[in-house]
């Protein structure tokens, strides 16, 4: 059916090489193939972002980027993040403030609002509502959200990273 | 034993009714740890892609599927004979909507195709993407045929009758009446009248569809595992339609990824996949792609209300008189029907004021669309606009402040329980409370100061009200009484294990309002333990007791009531064996944060779990006649009242830039009422999800339809919903009337804010463009429609 390419790169720390095929779509590689279920598929194309993880340090949308090209990438999901305790201030302000319902939208938001507070970590309300403006959740109407992300950055700058 | 809910009792030990206790199911869900349908992976999976028609109207003809089925890995292909043989059909009335008709409905169809995307065969294949390829290598002959689309000529003899033996597309059509309505109108002092519009459109779940059926021949079961607000519903469906026995049903929802109403009905493809799942033997998964839920999850509030008001000199409300006229594509929607939703504007229009005569018409018609059904809120947001709209109206044509004019008209506090003109029994509301509580939050005066001195800058901002009442908590006259199999009654069995750690198994199911989260609350505090001993259990017809699962407002007034009576069943059955421990009497015992307590000196006497470990390790040591049951089963249902009504009201602040016709929306109130309140949190999230959803209604969602009926904006993003930037900040407030019909005093709190937001914006735009003379009353509020209210667009 597809043409198959033969592809090498790192998902969560760990190598992951397989033959794929030429159309399989990132978001799809890490469902089917590794069982990561944790990034969700949406709107396959590219709207949602309910499928939102990491590429080399980048938020990208699993369902634009083909698993093909990804020779030699690092990749991070919700999973990778959380077992590293990477995101667990945003993900604790998330439950504290009802800030995610269903939670099918959760992990890509998550993933956008660390990307935001990671290259501007005290943004404004206005901000951290155009940033996330690319990931759609219907339950929350983004008030918890926004307040849980701008929660977050305030705890931050009480508590400077420790290196 | 009312102490329990007693709001100044919150500082006792386990008293978590009415505080903010997080969800227990958040920490999964955010580390990506949750478990949807598309989750789930069984042994021999396969998987269904559907051939969908690219016609709205049209005659099936040859099928041919010879090029699909020469891919490697594909299995089967379905038809809609095939499966008809092994499905008994549907079709979606209620007794008590007298002389609603449908037609009966198949998983596929035989003949005819009715509207585009409705599937027509079913290609099954090792994986989604090999099925899709297959699906669209199926060649298919239709011949297509003359279409109704417009619901405006759907009744007109030169339309095409969808289904010839209901003679026409006539649905459903009622009138509600009470007074001397033409009277009052010929004594008015003023009359205002328009012609509203609601837009079509649609729930758009952020997860899909979604279902696995698995069929074991051997046992004989059917397996499903469902992404549904409604498991044992669905398991009363699988059963009749399948030809299986109830008992060799089982539906188990996992987590579900929103519903809001669309994961509440029947749908045909998803009853192909149980049917494919029971012929093949195998488990089958089907996820809808966003393509195939634009076209086939439910559409909803496709309504033109034509109404009229009519006022005396005092400023009061003396009538009211609206002509609904509703499409629901081509079959109503099984097993609620789509009916409802213009059976509920009939009813709801005019709920919250007093006056006396009043008449609204709903004409139900079928049209070559995706059919309609039940939609968060059902009803609500279109007769809450309608009625808002007329009553600013009144308000302008009196000269009246909008929020005088509502406290003229509001029904008062204290003239419960009364009966509304359209005839709907309200327990007790709070409509002038509400109404200055809002004010109150909102600083109405400085508002009003504020948006004169902008006017004056060429700022055009806007101030709009809209007082609601919300159906909560439904009896059995919403569906039970009409015939259909839906549970308005539900149960929860609540146990102690030996660790003296506690299991609450519930039938009202978690979508993400915080189901579990609640039951917990509730069990911990009625059976006397810390909240973190107490696991719930949803979502599986095998293991819960059986219910109508979570819709039109019910989980925590039915639920929670269920939940509250057994947890205090459990401590009264601990309670005793405690009396025959300690040698006394169960009145003289309490539990206390795990611990049986003196009722008095509130002095610890005995664990919970040495209780528990006596009962089930060594109920050799006590009295042989003792009974020692640490696990009951209540079950609730309302009984007085049909529906336990709510209400509250809401306020838009906005700018509109005259120039592109853009709004801006600046801020969002809401106070509303929904009786006891369980979890601060989990309420004002549900009104502000609830709002947001009413929002995109008003502004941005709307399924177009060409004339042929093909859906033009089929893909996210075309069809535009709320997203972050657009949306405002949104403050609650709360007033507490319980209703008395239970113990917890709980009503819904879900679908106030869908129910009143649109009526807001729209009356915060008009009264933006008060000073040209501009008015809409067309949703959605797309800039070219604001730009034609101003003359300076063509109004399409």
């Amino acid at each position: 059916m597809s043409r198959e390419v033969q592809v090498t790169f790192e998902v969560n720390g760990e190598p992951v090489s397989r033959r794929v095929e030429a159309r399989q779509h990132l978001i799809d590689f890490l469902r089917l193939e590794l069982g990561l279920t944790g990034s969700h598929t949406g709107c396959e194309h590219g709207v949602c972002g309910a499928c939102t993880v990491r590429v080399d340090g980048r938020i990208v949308r699993g369902c634009l980027v083909l698993a093909a090209s990804l020779e030699g990438a690092k990749v991070e999901t919700i999973e990778g993040l959380s077992d590293a305790n990477e995101i667990r201030d945003l993900q604790d302000a998330f439950i504290a403030r009802n800030a995610c319902q269903c939670g099918y939208c959760t992990p890509g938001m998550l993933l956008t609002a660390a990307a935001l507070l990671d290259s501007k970590p005290q943004p404004t309300r206005a901000e951290i509502r155009e940033y996330l403006a690319g990931n759609y959740c219907r339950c929350t109407g983004y008030h918890a959200i926004v307040d849980a992300v701008e929660a977050t950055a305030a705890a931050r700058a009480r508590q400077p990273k420790q290196d | 034993m009312n102490e329990i809910i007693d709001p100044g009792s919150v500082d006792r030990p386990n008293s978590y009714i009415g505080k903010s206790v997080p969800r227990p199911n958040a920490a999964k869900l955010v580390e990506g740890r949750g478990q949807y349908v598309d989750d789930l992976l069984l042994p021999r999976l396969l998987h269904v892609a559907f051939v969908r028609s690219p016609h709205a109207h049209a005659k099936i003809g040859n099928l041919d599927a010879s090029a699909a089925l020469r891919l490697p890995g594909v299995r089967r292909l379905f038809t809609g004979s095939e499966l008809a043989q092994h499905c008994e059909p549907w079709v979606a009335v209620l007794a008590h909507l007298k002389g609603m008709k449908s037609a009966p409905q198949l998983p596929l169809p035989l003949e005819r195709a009715t509207w585009v995307g409705e599937a027509v065969a079913a290609v099954v294949a090792d994986s989604r993407a090999v099925a899709e390829d297959a699906a669209a290598k199926v060649a298919v002959a239709y011949e297509p045929l003359p279409a109704a689309v417009d619901m405006e000529t759907a009744l007109d003899p030169a339309s095409v009758v969808i289904h010839p033996l209901l003679g026409d597309n006539l649905c459903f059509e009622r009138l509600n009446e009470t007074g001397k309505v033409e009277e009052a109108f010929a004594a008015a002092h003023r009359v205002v009248e328009a012609t509203f519009h609601s837009g079509r459109h649609t729930g758009a779940t952020l997860e899909p569809r979604s279902i696995l059926a698995d069929y074991n021949r051997a046992s004989g079961k059917l397996t499903v595992y469902h992404s549904t607000q409604a498991p044992h519903m669905m398991q009363g469906v699988f059963a009749k339609h399948l030809r299986l026995a109830e008992g060799d049903v089982r539906v188990i929802c996992t987590d579900v990824g929103g519903s809001y109403g669309i994961k509440v009905h029947v749908y045909p493809d998803e009853v192909a996949v149980a049917v494919i799942a029971k012929l093949m033997g195998r488990p089958i998964k089907f996820i809808a792609d966003r393509l195939e839920s634009f076209v086939s999850d439910i559409h909803a509030r496709d309504h033109r209300i034509k109404a009229r008001m009519a006022v005396d000199a005092q400023g009061h409300i003396t009538a009211i008189d609206i002509d609904d006229l509703t499409g629901i594509g081509p079959y109503s929607v099984y097993p609620r029907t789509s009916a409802v939703e213009g059976n509920q504007v009939v009813n709801l229009v005019g709920g919250p004021y007093a006056f006396a005569n009043f008449r609204a018409k709903t004409t139900v018609v079928f049209q070559n669309k995706t059919p309609t059904c039940q939609y968060r809120a059902v009803g609500h947001p279109i007769a809450t606009a309608v009625t808002e709209g007329l009553v600013d109206l009144a308000a302008g044509a009196l000269d009246l402040d909008p929020v005088e004019f509502r406290r003229r008209n509001l029904m008062k506090d204290d003239s419960y329980p009364r009966t509304s003109p359209a005839g709907m029994k309200f327990e007790g509301l709070s409509h002038e409370q509400s109404l200055d509580t809002l004010v109150g939050m909102m600083d109405y005066p400085a508002l009003r100061a504020e948006q004169s001195r902008l006017r004056a800058l060429g700022v055009h901002r806007g101030i709009g009200f809209a007082s609601f009442i919300e159906l909560t908590n439904p009896s059995p006259f919403m569906y039970g009484v009409g015939g259909a199999r839906i549970s308005a009654q539900d149960g929860c069995s609540v146990r102690v294990d030996p660790d003296g750690s506690v299991v609450a198994a519930t039938g009202v199911t978690e979508q993400g309002q915080g189901t579990e989260a609640i039951i917990r609350q509730i069990v911990a505090e009625a059976v006397g333990v810390p909240i973190d001993w107490v696991r719930v259990l949803t979502g599986d017809t095998l293991t819960t007791p059986y219910g109508g699962g979570t819709w039109a407002c019910r989980g925590a007034g039915i639920g929670g009531e269920a939940a509250l009576q057994a947890g205090l069943a459990v401590k009264q059955a601990a309670l005793r064996v405690a009396a025959a421990m300690l040698q006394g009497k169960p009145d003289a015992l309490d539990m206390s944060d795990g611990q049986i307590v003196d009722a008095v000196s509130r002095q610890p006497r005995l664990p919970l779990a040495e209780l528990a470990r006596i009962v089930y390790f060594r109920g050799d040591t006590l009295p042989p006649d003792l009974p020692r049951e640490l696990m009951q089963t209540r079950h609730f249902i309302t009984k007085q009242y049909p529906f336990a009504f709510t209400n509250g009201v809401q306020a838009s602040w906005l700018e509109i830039d005259v120039e592109t016709g853009m709004i801006r929306l600046i801020k969002h109130w809401c106070v509303e009422d929904c009786g006891r309140i369980i979890n601060p949190l989990l309420v004002d999230e549900q009104v502000r999800g609830g709002i947001v959803q009413g929002l995109g209604g008003a502004l941005y969602e709307h399924c177009l339809y060409s004339p042929t009926g093909q859906l033009l904006n089929a893909s996210m993003a075309d069809y535009l919903v709320p997203m972050a930037a657009e949306m405002p900040d949104i403050e609650v407030g709360h007033v507490e009337t319980p209703t008395k019909e239970s113990l917890l005093g709980a009503k819904g709190a879900g679908e106030a804010g869908t129910a009143g937001a649109p009526a807001a914006v729209m009356n915060a735009i008009n009264d933006a463009l008060k000073p040209f003379g501009a008015k809409v009353f067309a949703q959605p509020f797309t800039p070219e429609r604001i730009l034609a209210a101003l003359g300076k667009a063509k109004a399409r």
